[in-house]
């Protein structure tokens, strides 16, 4: 069958650009607000949602979403907000998850042979359910919308927090909205890519947005198009490399989509390293 | 003529401890006021307060005439030193802009207006020539311009600025200083500038708060700059020593 007769090819492109087109932007604020280790944090509680519905017969997809929202949730009341309690709170809540994840694991694959360990840390774009489309489209839209209507106060907030804070900006407000975007931008990246590498689809291409680009506008479209692009591309490899030894078995898509990521972010740091003088 | 702003015995107290103690100030259209005072005197709360920021206990601050309100659009606030990413997309301009509109919700939209007021402010702090560079690669004295025409793009009435001076050199102090004090001349806006060391400020300066634990004195720089004035503010002997035009105030026997 060719590439694109192929059904679940057809979902791993659309949901592939879906989260690419999510992780752009809310990869953009995560590596200016300096906060990719709260992604990583949230990627790791998403495990716990994704390894938990495993176990219970539900989508693992709305396993991570829902643990990402409460891992967010938890993470704001523990003072996110504050430079210094940030680190240290989401440290407590990655520990206890990861924990959780190991035991759900552990007893899946006790009972079963589905493969959970690899779907839930490594991803499993083609063999998503087609009738998850709709969901995967309602949640990329409302992270999409966070951010867009959040856009100008979380660059303000981003510059300094005092000066949103004078502003009258609610700090709190701003900062909730955008770890909401965070957990629905990373629930969607470990669906595509495996929770462990869910960081790799936020920051890879935001950073390497942030290289060719000093506009904030033009970085964050950048960032969606390379990280549509990068999906893509994995998803064509990893459908081509069937053909690849071990014949027959392909290779795993997430391998691609993260070296083609790595392959963008050295590409255009050599291309702007003779640019190093300029502004 | 009502004063931009007014401070009546003003009291703040903050994990316990009164940082502001019975304040009282009065800045003038136009005044250019220098907060002068040592680590922990309490000019940041006093700026704090003057913003909105921080609600005093006692004691009543007014603002062009009215009471505080935190969203009053007649202060612009430069915070003490901001760090940002040498890599972060944001150009001069984008963060100019930002002083404009960057607390409305949903994306900037370019407007003549808005490109008019933007390239104004630029070129009143003299950054037209690097309006186009992330600001996080500009150097120390370059940034703090651009944080004065953000303040200075919504047309505000008094510019408050913390310690904008600590950090830079020598020339970039004067430069700063110097683009403050045109601005506050030529645009008829107060300017209510932190610093450690009053020095730099005196050739602009038309009257300075000077601060220690808690209390200010204040008035026409050479009426409060005197030994027995700061010695009572102090509550400890002090001395002012003037050499070359330069003014030094140390510990008296």
């Amino acid at each position: 069958m060719s590439f694109f007769a192929s059904g679940p090819v057809h979902t791993a492109l659309i949901v592939g650009a879906l989260v690419a087109v999510v992780s752009g932007p809310v990869g953009v604020f995560t590596v200016i607000r300096g906060q990719s280790f709260a992604g990583h944090a949230l990627a790791d509680t998403g495990t716990t949602g994704g390894s938990g519905a495993f176990l219970v017969n539900v989508n693992p997809l709305y396993g991570f979403v829902a643990l990402n929202l409460i891992a967010a949730a938890v993470m704001e009341a523990l003072g996110v907000r504050r430079a210094r309690g940030r680190d240290v709170a989401t440290g407590i809540v990655l520990g206890a998850a990861l924990g959780l994840s190991a035991l759900f694991l552990d007893l899946e694959t006790r009972s079963s042979t589905t493969g959970a360990t690899i779907t839930v840390l490594f991803g499993s774009i083609f063999t998503l359910d087609p009738g998850t489309v709709p969901f995967v489209a309602v949640t990329a839209g409302v992270a999409v919308a966070v951010m867009a209507v959040l856009y100008r106060p979380l660059l303000l907030s981003s510059v300094s927090p005092e000066l949103a804070a004078a502003r009258g900006l609610p700090a709190g407000v701003v900062s909730a909205g955008y770890l909401l975007a965070l957990a629905l931008a990373v629930s969607l990246s470990a669906v595509t890519i495996g929770a462990i590498l869910s960081t790799a689809l936020l920051v890879g291409p935001a950073a390497t947005a942030l290289r060719l680009t000093r506009r904030p506008g033009a970085a964050v479209l950048a960032a969606a198009g390379i990280g549509t692009a990068a999906t893509w591309a994995g998803v064509a490899l990893s459908y081509e490399s069937y053909y690849w030894p071990p014949y027959q078995q392909g290779w795993p898509v997430s391998f691609f989509v993260v070296f083609v990521v790595l392959a963008a972010y050295l590409a255009a740091t050599a291309a702007t390293a003779g640019r190093k003088g300029r502004r | 003529m009502t004063p931009v702003v007014q401070l009546r015995d003003v009291e703040v107290t903050r994990s316990g401890r009164r940082v502001l103690d019975g304040v009282s100030l009065e800045i003038g259209e136009g005044e250019f006021t220098g907060l002068i005072g040592s680590n922990g005197a309490g000019k940041t709360t006093l700026l704090k307060t003057v913003l909105g920021l921080l609600t005093p206990e006692a004691g009543e601050v007014t603002i062009g005439g009215r009471p505080l309100s935190r969203r009053d659009r007649l202060v612009g606030y430069v915070p003490q030193s901001i760090h940002l990413d040498p890599d972060m997309p944001l150009r001069a301009r984008d963060l100019v802009g930002l002083g404009l509109d960057g607390h409305r919700l949903g994306v900037p939209r370019r407007s003549a207006a808005r490109t008019r007021a933007v390239t104004g402010a630029l070129a009143a702090v003299g950054a037209e020539g690097f309006a186009d560079s992330r600001v996080g690669r500009l150097s120390g004295g370059e940034q703090q311009r651009v944080m004065i025409a953000h303040a200075l793009v919504g047309h505000p009435r008094l510019l408050v600025l913390d310690e904008p001076l600590a950090n830079l050199d020598i020339s970039s102090t004067n430069e700063v200083v110097a683009v403050l004090g045109r601005v506050c001349r030529e645009q008829g806006v107060a300017v209510l500038i932190s610093a450690h060391d009053m020095n730099p400020l005196l050739p602009y300066m038309d009257r300075i708060a000077y601060m220690a634990d808690g209390r200010v004195a204040s008035g026409p720089t050479d009426e409060v700059v005197r030994s027995e004035v700061l010695t009572r503010l102090y509550r400890h002997p002090v001395e002012v020593l003037r050499a070359q035009g330069r003014v030094l105030v140390v510990s008296g026997g």
